[in-house]
């Protein structure tokens, strides 16, 4: 009951704060209620997903470095639905200083929902997605609730035990719902009652956009070149955007004030005359639906879902990307995710036998010297250059790669450059 | 009745190593004011000197023993460890089987020397900045600390057995007038619980009977007042640091012949650990302890089939459970002092 009475006061203070959001700042915002150097990064992040085919592929098929190639549809997808998820848990951790450490429960949450819908309802993607987001925010709601009563190491424990409990439940109990260890899968007599048990050739059917499918993929070649264009990326890649562009909305607007008002002071904000609660949990809410929406991306990419996606190092990740690449940073979040997958699924693929084949230029000695000192932070050691990183990012540069890229910037032209890039202005609040 | 006191003892074991590694966690919480995400990663390390010692002192040659053949006719190779020929072959093997209770020895400097460059080298620079920073760099370090220990020790789990003297069962219901063998605890289990009780003890006794501990109570009450005495209060506090590492290391090096340790292990006690720490109060050394043992009693009490039934899936979830509930209705846990991070 009181849940009913809270979604209703949270709801309408954002629903408030937009049009005066449009209607304040209207002579100031260009096109799509963006200010300029804001659309200009989303014009940015909008050439980098459209031709991310032809920019993680700069190497030809047959040269030495095509293992650098991430063009791939599969890690394309995840780079996409990843900085989604990393996105959803900037705007809870970077905008209000709440740390989650639960986040991969509403990932997991969107996971299952999505693929009951495609198990009962039909193989189209939106209405899976739909409710993966509408149930990972009714999740979030009920546990943002709780957890949103405590803060700092609190809320961060709080959420870290309901992920785990959650993960543990799926695990065992819940099994009927979640298919326990297996995972959660599809089978040929599933129900569908919108569309077709089966195929005419007898197989589970794959899922599809209105009958266009998600595994389905152009190929061009060009030279000795090899670009694929899949329908399942550009489907993420425009939820990307509209989620990005949601997100710098939300940035931009009062409602984003007030949730960086919560980071920087909640007992001055209550002296105001503001209560923090319920702009934390809109704020919770709507960074659980971001990893809902995640969630049912993943599972329309691959319509399986398994109890590990909510494990707590899977919410660590996401911890790890958004600081990696810039808590509280518009961009940040998309970059971290990119760069932590790019070295999961290609830093992590290197092994000693290529190394020798890079360094084979140098006198032997030298050359296992050389292999020796960098193979621990390569390969399957991969973590290790991660968790250094990481370390090296909280330490020094707290702003991230986005903070390392202004600074190099600001060196480069001489500090005299003006606030070009959208984050500077976060770091100078 | 003997199913009770048999949850009881299985929840012992593992009560004890929440209630070590909570009550480093504490200690250093309680001093330094930091929360230390990569404890956990100390308690594996501690496991790990075990298997390291181990290791050590069953390295051996390979020697032609001419009395005996293999199966090919040829004079078989024997593989000798350099203990027999230090200690004598009676002697020597009794270390190499003894390695478990020996690597306490091991592991205390280690884990000292650790804990102490830890806090001189990194977390030191973090008293000033947020709770969220410290979580992260030492959630960072712990990654770190554990990738290191898998490229050296491998991704699979270590068997590190006990001693032959204490791999049998004790029969307790034979102790307490039930029939024999209705209540068995493996002897291991017990001295682990022993240890870790004896741990406990003198963590207490030092801070509650020596002046050193006094200075540090006085510190952890009032930093700023202790050290206008002019008492070097952060050199204290860093040995406290070494020390806290210490019992985690120790909590480790014994743990091992109950599970054999793998990189990973930390984090899975790390998770529990915190939990346990926020059930006990932040801050409070004998509400970490008591959280420690309570939280282990019911996890086994939970795990019962008669438990099970009624409420399924309860023995994955309790913890979990009971510390939402405590965090809820008492902010600051169970034996925590009001007004510390109760928020």
């Amino acid at each position: 009951m009181s849940d009913q009475s809270q979604t209703t006061g949270t709801i309408a203070p954002k629903a408030a704060s937009r049009p005066g959001a449009s209607g304040a700042a209207g002579r100031s915002r260009g096109t799509l209620g963006l200010a300029g150097k804001d659309f200009r990064l989303l014009l940015l992040v909008v050439a980098l997903t459209m031709l991310a085919p032809f920019i993680l592929n700069p190497f030809p098929q047959t040269s030495g470095l095509a293992q650098f190639n991430a063009g791939y549809p599969d890690l394309m997808q995840r780079f996409v639905i990843y900085g989604i998820f990393a996105i959803g848990f900037n705007i809870l951790f970077g905008l209000t200083g709440y740390l989650s450490f639960g986040h991969a429960a509403f990932l997991g949450v969107g996971s299952y929902a999505a693929v009951w819908m495609f198990k009962l309802v039909g193989m189209n993607v939106l209405p899976a997605i739909l409710l993966s987001v509408l149930c990972a925010g009714l999740f979030a709601l009920l546990i943002g609730y709780i957890t949103l009563r405590r803060s700092g190491i609190y809320f961060s424990i709080l959420t870290l035990a309901f992920a785990q409990m959650c993960f543990a439940l799926a695990y065992s109990v819940l099994t009927p719902l979640t298919g326990g260890e297996t995972g959660l899968q599809l089978a040929l007599d599933d129900p569908r009652i919108l569309g077709t048990s089966q195929t005419a050739s007898g197989n589970i059917p794959v899922p599809s956009l209105f009958g266009l499918e998600m595994r389905e993929s152009v190929d061009l070649f060009v030279g000795g070149w090899a670009f694929t264009f899949n329908a399942g990326y550009y489907f993420c890649a425009i939820v990307l955007l509209l989620s990005f562009y949601t997100a710098i909305r939300i940035f931009r607007s009062p409602f984003g004030m007030m949730l960086r008002a919560i980071k920087s002071n909640q007992q001055r904000m209550r002296y105001t005359g503001l209560n923090p609660k319920p702009y934390a949990l809109a704020a919770f809410v709507i960074s659980g639906m971001y990893a809902g929406l995640a969630g049912g991306l993943m599972a329309s990419m691959d319509p399986l879902a398994g109890a590990e996606r909510m494990f707590w190092t899977a919410s660590g990740e996401v911890v790890l990307m958004t600081i990696l690449g810039g808590a509280g940073t518009l961009i940040g979040p998309v970059l971290g995710a990119g760069l932590i997958k790019y070295m999961e699924n290609i830093l992590s693929k290197i092994n000693s036998d290529i190394l020798h084949g890079w360094f084979a230029f140098m006198p032997d000695g030298l050359e296992d010297f050389v292999i020796t000192v960098i193979y621990p932070f390569i390969g399957k050691g991969w973590h290790l250059t991660l968790g250094l990183m990481f370390m090296a990012v909280v330490i020094f540069l707290p702003g991230g790669l986005v903070e390392a890229g202004q600074r190099i910037s600001r060196a480069v032209r001489g500090k005299k450059g003006h606030d070009t890039t959208d984050s500077k202005s976060e770091h100078a609040e | 009745m003997d199913a009770i006191i048999l949850q009881i003892l299985n929840g012992l074991d593992k009560g004890s190593a929440y209630a070590l590694i909570a009550l480093g966690l504490t200690l250093i919480f309680g001093t330094l004011g930091v929360v230390n995400f990569a404890h956990g990663a100390l308690f594996m390390i501690g496991a790990f000197c075990a298997v390291l010692l181990s290791r050590i002192l069953s390295m051996s040659y390979t020697t032609i023993d001419e009395t005996r053949t293999d199966f090919l006719g040829n004079p078989m190779q024997v593989n000798v460890p350099y203990a027999y020929d230090f200690f004598g072959e009676a002697a020597g093997q009794t270390i190499i089987e003894w390695a478990v209770p020996l690597a306490i020895l091991f592991a205390i400097p280690i884990m000292i020397l650790i804990g102490v460059a830890m806090e001189r080298g990194l977390i030191k620079h973090f008293y000033k900045r947020p709770h969220a920073d410290q979580i992260l760099v030492t959630f960072g370090l712990a990654i770190v600390l554990q990738e290191i220990i898998k490229y050296y020790f491998g991704a699979n789990p270590i068997p590190t057995p006990a001693p032959p003297a204490f791999t049998g069962s004790f029969d307790f219901g034979a102790l307490l007038g039930f029939d024999a063998n209705q209540i068995l605890y493996p002897y291991w289990r017990l001295v682990y619980f022993i240890f870790a009780a004896i741990i406990i003890g003198a963590v207490f006794a030092f801070l509650q009977f020596t002046t050193f501990g006094m200075v540090v109570r006085a510190g952890m009450a009032d930093r700023e007042t202790v050290g206008l005495l002019g008492i070097n209060i952060d050199k204290r506090f860093t040995i406290m640091f070494g020390l806290a590492a210490a019992v985690a290391g120790l909590a480790g090096v014994m743990y091992g012949p109950i599970y054999s340790p793998n990189y990973h292990m930390g984090m899975d006690f790390l998770v529990l650990s915190f939990v346990v720490v926020v059930v006990g109060g932040m801050g409070s050394l004998p509400g970490a302890v008591a959280a420690g043992f309570l939280l282990g009693i019911l996890e086994s009490f939970a795990s019962m089939r008669e438990v099970i039934n009624i409420i399924p899936g309860i023995n994955q979830i309790i913890i979990y459970l009971v510390a939402i509930i405590i965090l809820l209705a008492r902010p600051r846990g169970l034996m925590g002092r009001k007004g510390v991070m109760e928020d």
